[in-house]
């Protein structure tokens, strides 16, 4: 018997977890690029030798939704190509993130006209907004790294970050694993816990 | 210019009567009435060996000063053989529209036409698809018209927005 032994503060098991899985993802994000215009051109410059988005883990771009889990809108989205865009966002797999690459994905930069949208985040949900035009491969590398910080603050394993526990409880493969008083708890780390 | 010595004008005057032209640095430019169009240019594809159609477009002179219709279509006309150039122009006012298409002499009008048509909303008579080729097709307006607004009447905000717990 451990009658003698404290019991382990509630939620200890499943912060670790959590803090586990966001160092997995964050540092191994794979982007699908959706670029249509010359933010595009410098998205490649940012994959290639001289930046080198290798060096934090998001090198592996793919042009399946089903394969990537960061969506990069780099360059104007017409009017058009909108559905198409919301498609591929909802065909991504969770959890998934989503960077506004340049002024026309952020806002419509200079195209302010009846044929392309004035921002993305009017339609898809966008967690990190780069300015420039188009923006240097520099920003591009500090945007990832300000969405591995976001990753490790505020992901769980199971995506309640999403708010959306009872549908990604559905979807995901770990649905056995119980919520551990999520609604008390908060998600960010405990000093006490060590980051992996 | 062939055999006969007569410049493509002279030819298309004596074969469909008088029409304006003029001519800006070389580069000639006939007005044509709406129902004399395709007869104008079978004869200028046919016996004057305009076998190029280099673009069809169209003016939108709402506004404009001086001007005395609302639309203007424009057809520019090459000769591969001579390098010889003619710019043909149609006038067109509402609420007839029509005007006939050029598919049949140039095959490669079928796209230049449909863009006329997603633009300024110009019906061509005889076009084997008529279809916007650019803009959405449940895009009801046209939007090169000057009367217009460049920012569009929220056509694009009819989209559902979606959220992180819908998709």
């Amino acid at each position: 018997m451990h009658s003698n032994n404290p019991a382990p503060p509630e939620n200890v098991v499943v912060t670790q977890l959590d803090a586990l899985a966001n160092w997995c993802r964050k540092n191994s994000l794979w982007p699908l690029p959706f670029a249509t215009a010359c933010c595009g051109i410098e998205f490649m410059a940012t994959g290639a030798s001289k930046y080198d988005i290798a060096r934090f883990g998001a090198e592996a771009m793919r042009f399946s939704p089903r394969q990537a889990d960061l969506l990069i809108v780099a360059g104007r989205v017409a009017m058009k190509m909108l559905p198409v865009l919301q498609r591929i966002w909802q065909q991504m797999h969770e959890p998934k993130w989503c960077i506004s690459m340049g002024a026309c994905a952020s806002t419509g930069g200079v195209f302010d006209n009846y044929a392309v949208v004035q921002g993305i985040d009017r339609f898809i949900p966008v967690d990190i907004y780069i300015p420039g035009c188009p923006p240097r491969p520099e920003q591009v590398i500090q945007a990832v790294i300000d969405l591995q910080d976001k990753i490790q603050r505020e992901g769980t394993i199971e995506g309640s970050e999403f708010e959306v526990a009872s549908r990604q409880q559905k979807k995901r493969a770990l649905q056995e694993l119980p919520l551990y008083g999520r609604k008390t708890f908060v998600p960010s780390l405990a000093p006490s816990v060590p980051t992996p | 210019m062939s055999a006969d010595n007569m410049t493509a004008i002279d030819a298309l005057k004596a074969r469909c009567g008088d029409m304006p032209v003029s001519e800006f640095r070389g580069d000639r430019r006939v007005v044509v009435a709406k129902d004399k169009l395709l007869d104008v240019m079978s004869l200028l594809k046919g016996e004057r060996g305009f076998d190029l159609l280099v673009d069809v477009t169209c003016v939108d002179y709402l506004n404009y000063r001086d001007a005395t219709s609302r639309f203007g279509l424009v057809y520019l006309l090459a000769n591969t053989a001579t390098n010889e150039r003619l710019t043909v122009r149609v006038y067109l006012d509402e609420p007839d529209l029509t005007v006939a298409s050029m598919v049949p002499l140039w095959a490669g009008a079928n796209w230049l036409e449909r863009e006329v048509f997603d633009m300024f909303g110009i019906q061509f008579d005889g076009h084997p698809d008529l279809r916007r080729i650019l803009m959405p097709e449940e895009f009801v307006a046209f939007p090169l018209r000057k009367d217009y607004p460049l920012q569009g009447r929220g056509e694009r905000h009819n989209f559902q927005r979606l959220t992180r717990s819908e998709a």
